[in-house]
């Protein structure tokens, strides 16, 4: 396909197409496995904190353990509020060059992405988490732990399991902001789709073409992965199959009972 | 008898409101014990101290003869031998019926699967809800709920079983069978402390009536005595009050 300055907009898309396909490719493909292990890995870290920052303190804990406590509690927050209060370029930017020149610690940029999405996604999940945990009824603690159960069982047994249903759409913000946020690594040279975009665009100085194709790419990828998560939550609902009797808190009388597991 | 709990001048307060005052008191096996009052008296939180759910400001609470407010005792190990029964049932909803029973026995007890599987399924069967195993918490009424907290409880085997106003959040069709239920657990010989307004329950069920008002035991007594025939004049105005309605 032969292209020159003269030549028209849909003429220009065909072209750039054509011959950058797999530059966006490779880029798309850079910028879902940083954003998609970064908000795992930033789950886990949130999740953890979440953990960690909900512990009990009571009248059988111990002093070491309640200073350590509140030190790891105040580290955390150190670590959740810096890092919700400043923009994840500028983070790549320090972490990554700061980590070359001070320790002389040489990251593989994609290796630097995904620590940076991780961490960051953790400060944010942090806050998440600990919010679902705490919209747990009360009284779900309370029954875990007159039969016994301790924090930890609690938590993994009873109220995660209800918490993360609870944040799944939360999470599934997270991921998307993440597909879309992945393009500021380019400052650190990781050949996300933002990074190859510009590359393709440089040699032929056709921006507005380009950075549609570009444009188009981040929202097929954002709304497939919208619609994924959504057909999750709906599925964790579980499916209502039939009536059985009354109810004294629902008006309609109508129980559901669900597909046996 | 054999004293299982023994609360020694136990005093409760929350910031400045002193709740419970220089409670004395003392359960022993085999007894049902009916805790009545009104509303803000301190019933609950007596009982919610007795399980550690709430941690007593002072005194003594002392299980086969240790006190558990000592740090050399965990609460985790005292509390699976008190069963606890809510107001708001507590099931936990992420959780089948069955599973509801059986994964305290799993993680605490830490029995076998299979084992724990067989006790859920006796005491579900013995308060009636054997067929509704696999039904989640929002899929069963409150009654049924209540019913399903009980055998949860019970299936820890405890020595004693705490009821928490069990019949208040309930439909009044409702509590007829809930308060089958533990009228059958009190003929089997369980150790039982019931805070309740059912006046005639506690009058039925009880071996021991103890009134409590403003945070302090005014009576502590068989129950003919504490209906029939009370020693103190704020159990007179309480009964008739309650009678009246």
């Amino acid at each position: 396909m032969a292209v020159d300055a003269n030549s028209g907009f849909i003429t220009w898309v065909l072209y750039i197409l054509q011959s950058y396909w797999p530059l966006f490719l490779r880029g798309a493909q850079v910028t879902l496995i940083i954003s998609l292990s970064g908000t795992i890995i930033g789950f886990f870290i949130g999740v953890l904190i979440g953990i960690i920052r909900t512990i009990p303190v009571d009248h059988n804990t111990n002093l070491f353990k309640r200073i350590v406590l509140k030190i790891i509690d105040y580290i955390l927050l150190c670590y959740i509020e810096v890092f919700r209060g400043t923009p994840m370029m500028v983070q790549a930017m320090v972490i990554f060059y700061g980590s070359a020149m001070v320790y002389g610690i040489r990251m593989p940029p994609i290796f630097a992405g995904v620590f940076i999405v991780s961490i960051n996604t953790g400060a944010y999940m942090a806050e998440i988490v600990r919010g679902g945990i705490i919209s747990i009824d009360k009284g779900q603690f309370e029954a875990a732990h007159a039969i016994g159960m301790t924090h930890a069982q609690t938590m993994i047994s009873i109220v995660l399991p209800q918490a993360i249903r609870n944040i799944l759409p939360a999470l599934s913000n997270e991921f998307v902001i993440n597909i879309k946020d992945t393009s500021v690594l380019n400052v650190i040279g990781v050949t996300e789709l933002y990074f190859q975009s510009n590359s393709a665009a440089g040699n032929n100085f056709r921006y507005f073409e380009v950075f549609l194709i570009t444009c188009t790419i981040y929202f097929i990828m954002t709304f497939t992965v919208t619609r994924i998560l959504r057909y999750f939550e709906t599925k964790l609902e579980g499916p209502s199959v039939y009536t059985i009797h009354g109810s004294q808190t629902v008006p309609e009388a109508e129980i559901k009972i669900s597909k046996r597991e | 008898m054999e004293r299982i709990i023994e609360i020694n001048h136990l005093q409760k307060s929350f910031g400045e409101i002193e709740v419970l005052k220089d409670i004395n008191f003392s359960v022993s096996k085999g007894e049902v014990v009916c805790i009545i009052g009104s509303s803000g008296s301190g019933k609950s939180t007596l009982l919610r101290c007795l399980n550690l759910l709430e941690i007593p400001s002072s005194g003594e609470v002392v299980y086969h003869g240790q006190n558990i407010l000592e740090q050399n005792m965990s609460n985790a190990v005292y509390r699976a031998k008190m069963g606890m029964v809510f107001q708001q049932f507590n099931l936990f909803n992420n959780l089948n019926v069955l599973d509801n029973c059986v994964i305290g026995q799993v993680k605490v007890l830490k029995k076998n699967t299979a084992s724990a599987k067989k006790t859920a399924m006796d005491y579900l069967e013995l308060v009636g809800m054997s067929q509704f195993i696999n039904a989640k918490p929002h899929q069963i009424s409150g009654g049924q709920k209540q019913r399903v907290a009980i055998a949860r409880a019970l299936s820890m085997e405890p020595e004693a079983l705490l009821f928490d106003e069990p019949t208040s959040a309930l439909d009044p069709e409702m509590v007829g069978e809930v308060l089958k239920v533990m009228k059958n657990l009190a003929k089997s010989g369980l150790t039982m402390l019931i805070v309740t307004h059912e006046m005639a329950f506690a009058r039925d069920v009880a071996n021991r009536v103890v009134f409590m008002d403003s945070g302090v035991i005014v009576e502590d007594d068989v129950p003919d005595v504490v209906f029939n025939n009370p020693s103190n004049e704020r159990t007179r105005t309480f009964l008739k009050r309650i009678l009246e309605n």
